[in-house]
């Protein structure tokens, strides 16, 4: 049956292919960036914009000092700081080894009505040398960022 | 002095590289055989050179020596043995160090093991290599020197991060980089291709066994690392659709395609165009994995100290290799003859399909890794994760693992799709019918799971196919089935091997991610808890310690029915000399699947943790199908290995014998 089937329709059938399969992907990629996309906001940023409650956020900063607490079945309450402003965040699971209060944390989850931050995930700084790069960009906004302070770059110590 | 000798070595190196570089181009544009003939004999000195300097640094952490920055930031004299040796490779400086290693084997191994190559595309095949060398050791020399001395040496050094300090990360980098480079070759089969305006089939079938080669390396470099990171961080997950996953995802994608296309390249002399630019694009996007990782520009639980400058320079090497590769391509593409046409139901066809998607898979991929670089360059802030990857790349992989049984059931040039088909009815039904029993034992809820089992059992099943049809048991009987069987080419099996080992991946992945059961609790010793169809007892808690590190280890047994099953030991540890915390996942293989248990900090009662645990069913087979797969590329690769050197024409049966 494709015997009979000309160079030209050949081609077209192949180009249609490619497009179909391109066209799917498209469509899928802005599926996708309608809704699985998840912003990056500051917890001054949510005080000043709090109209994104239910969308899948991302939040850093600091872990407030003295406000961790942990509820029953593994549930912990903390509150994420840019110094400024602070958001309230709830989470279940085991928090990661280096999550400490007074370091940097990233949380990734949604927005309650009333203003409680659902976490799904918590990040915590990997190793001394390494800090969320949201976190460093924000508290260098906020003018609270040292160089040199855990997290920053290392100083340089080499000589040939 | 032994450093020195090193440090020394990798510069002569250096200067081999760019003799390799240059001089056999020369030869080829002015017919030179003598200039040519350096090609060779520079990539073996180049190899020695590197080895030379490898050595040396290796030294330098065997005995501690801590005058070397480079040892002191990442070793200690009281760790052990094999990571002082993975010390080596496991940071910044001593990767870049291996990635040149690895490059200098695969320059050498052409040289030595492509006697069969016209001299002329082996001049410039190892020119090529010699450009990619000279450019990444320029770049350890200039900005990742790993030999730099400190003038007031310390008396100890600042130890390996303990996360790396893993048995996988000794093994996980090197295969990585092996399929990573690997790919180099490729690539520089390709530029030399374009060089010469001159392309065929033989030149698909010298460059198959090296992406073969590099698409094993590359597989057992990816299921490594994702074993890694599901025993070593504590996650409990196997993927994470982290940047530096997805930067080895990519030319893992674009590798396979080439790999698929070269055979029809090699049987049907046509997709030659295409093949030389699948092999440009594994290659940039190997290089562009090196540069995610390496660059530090996205946040990644895998970023080394990060360093504005080598950003800079690997951003330069990219797009000097990428931009010239490509630009060459637009030139010179033209002038490569094209090949022959065929149906669109065909093996071909079926091969096409199998490359559009995925490439456009690649595609995707690739934008949700640099879309959130690309917003950021804009002022915004975004992240992409799972959520993304998972409604895009999901369906896309979907289609593409519907169609991998067939191809091998259609017939080169024109192939009968309802023939093909209704060899695979049976095949269908079995898939349908475990999709119908999942779907009954488990309820509408879990009806996606019950596609993906269907999906699973379609691919696994459905990969043995062709070589059923091919043994034609039910006709011929056993005995001369098997004898037709033992008959076929190694590649038949190796094909079958790797498709069926993709079916056992993604039925690790549908049974884990569908049926997993977890409990987050907190316990105190004494307590019970139920997870899934165990009920695991907190035993309690004892200290230990090993050579650099204290720790907490909770001992748990788990009982089915009263008796007692397995008892798993997670565990806190706290490597002294970073003062670093790290978690023990407690892991227990029972049959295929896996008891995973995480200790986490105090609960809000003194003496009870909390603890997270998992019942992963089957989750083994997704790093078992990864081995399956490799096992299936090595079958072919040795098929492969008897007809170089001796091209046969496209006459390999048609998987519908006619008579026999």
């Amino acid at each position: 049956m494709t015997m009979a089937m000309t160079r030209k329709a050949r081609r077209l059938i192949l180009i249609g292919t490619v497009g179909a399969v391109l066209a799917a992907a498209v469509g899928l990629v802005l599926f996708a960036l309608s809704g699985e996309i998840t912003l990056y906001k500051t917890p001054t940023e949510l005080a000043e914009q709090p109209m994104t409650e239910g969308r899948r956020l991302r939040i850093g900063g600091l872990v407030e000092v003295g406000s961790v607490a942990r509820g029953n079945g593994g549930q912990v309450e903390f509150k994420v700081t840019d110094t400024v402003n602070a958001v309230p965040v709830t989470y279940t699971g085991l928090l990661p080894d280096l999550f400490k209060e007074g370091q940097g944390v990233v949380a990734e989850g949604k927005l309650d009505q009333a203003g409680l931050f659902h976490a799904d995930t918590v990040l915590a700084k990997h190793d001394e040398r390494y800090m969320p790069k949201e976190v460093v960009d924000a508290l260098k906004a906020q003018g609270v960022w040292e160089e040199g302070q855990p997290g920053g770059p290392m100083p340089p110590a080499a000589s040939n | 002095m032994i450093v020195e000798f090193g440090h020394f070595a990798l510069i002569l190196a250096l200067a081999v590289a760019v003799a390799q570089s240059v001089l056999p181009i020369v030869g080829f544009f002015r017919r030179d055989p003598a200039l040519m003939a350096v090609a060779p004999k520079a990539s073996t000195m180049q190899l020695l050179l590197v080895v030379i300097a490898f050595s040396a640094l290796t030294y330098a952490y065997l005995v501690s020596d801590f005058s070397l920055l480079n040892v002191v930031e990442n070793s200690h004299s009281e760790k052990p043995l094999i990571f002082k040796i993975s010390g080596v490779w496991g940071n910044h400086e001593g990767s870049m160090l291996l990635w040149a290693l690895i490059l200098a084997i695969f320059g050498a191994a052409v040289a030595l093991f492509g006697g069969n190559l016209p001299q002329t595309l082996k001049a410039n095949v190892l020119a090529v290599q010699g450009w990619i060398s000279t450019a990444f050791l320029a770049f350890i020399l200039t900005t990742s020197n790993p030999f730099l001395r400190l003038a007031e040496p310390p008396i100890e050094g600042r130890d390996l991060n303990p996360v790396l300090q893993d048995i996988g990360l000794a093994i996980h980098p090197p295969l990585l980089y092996l399929g990573y480079v690997g790919f180099s070759i490729a690539f520089a089969f390709a530029i030399a291709a374009l060089i010469e305006g001159r392309i065929d089939a033989a030149w698909a079938r010298w460059v198959r066994p090296w992406v073969l080669a590099a698409w094993i390396f590359l597989t057992a470099g990816i299921a490594m690392g994702s074993y890694w990171a599901y025993y070593e961080l504590g996650w409990g997950g196997f993927w994470f659709w982290d940047p530096v996953e997805n930067a080895s995802l990519m030319p893992w994608l674009v590798g396979t395609a080439l790999l698929h296309s070269a055979v029809v390249m090699e049987k049907r002399e046509a997709l030659k165009v295409w093949t030389v630019l699948l092999a440009i694009l594994a290659f940039s996007l190997s290089l562009l994995g090196t540069f995610l990782v390496r660059s530090g520009v996205l946040t990644s639980v895998h970023a080394f100290a990060t360093d504005p400058t080598r950003g800079v320079f690997i951003l330069a090497i990219l797009c000097l290799f990428i931009g010239g590769g490509l630009a060459l391509f637009a030139v010179r593409a033209g002038t490569l003859r094209q090949g022959g046409l065929f149906a669109p139901i065909s093996r071909e066809g079926a091969l096409v399909l199998n490359n559009v998607f995925l490439t456009v898979a690649a595609g995707v991929v690739l934008f949700g890794t640099l879309i959130p670089l690309i917003v950021s360059a804009f002022g915004g802030a975004i992240s992409v994760g799972a959520p993304y990857f998972n409604t895009v790349f999901g369906p896309l992989f979907g289609a593409t693992l519907l169609v991998v049984p067939l191809g091998p059931l259609l017939a080169w040039k024109r192939g009968d799709l309802l023939g093909a088909l209704e060899r695979l009815w049976a095949v269908f039904a079995v898939a349908a019918l475990i999709a119908l029993a999942v779907a009954w034992l488990n309820g509408v809820t879990h009806l996606l799971a019950a596609v993906g089992f269907g999906v699973a059992v379609w691919v696994l099943v459905g990969a043995f196919a062709e070589l059923w049809t091919r043994a034609r048991f039910r006709e011929a009987g056993l005995a001369v089935g098997f004898r037709r069987l033992a008959g076929l080419p190694r590649s038949a099996f190796g094909t079958a091997l790797a498709h069926a080992g993709l079916g056992l991946t993604l039925l690790g992945i549908v049974s884990t991610s569908a049926f997993q059961s977890e409990a987050i609790l907190e316990m105190k010793p004494g307590d019970t808890a139920t997870v899934g169809a165990y009920s695991v007892t907190f035993d309690g808690i004892r200290n230990g310690a090993g050579a650099n590190y204290s720790e907490l280890v909770a001992t748990m047994t788990a009982r089915k029915g009263g008796t007692v099953r397995f008892v798993v030991e997670p565990s806190r540890r706290l490597y002294t000399a970073r003062q670093m915390p790290t978690t023990e996942a407690g892991i227990r293989t029972h049959g295929l699947s896996q008891f995973y248990v995480t200790l986490g900090g105090e609960g809000r009662d003194s003496g009870s943790v909390v603890v997270r645990m998992w019942d992963k069913p089957l989750v083994t087979l997704i790093w078992l199908g990864a081995l399956v797969m490799m096992a299936g590329g090595a079958l072919s690769l040795a098929d492969r290995r008897l007809r170089v050197g001796a091209p046969t024409p496209a006459r390999r049966a048609a998987p519908a014998l006619t008579a026999d």
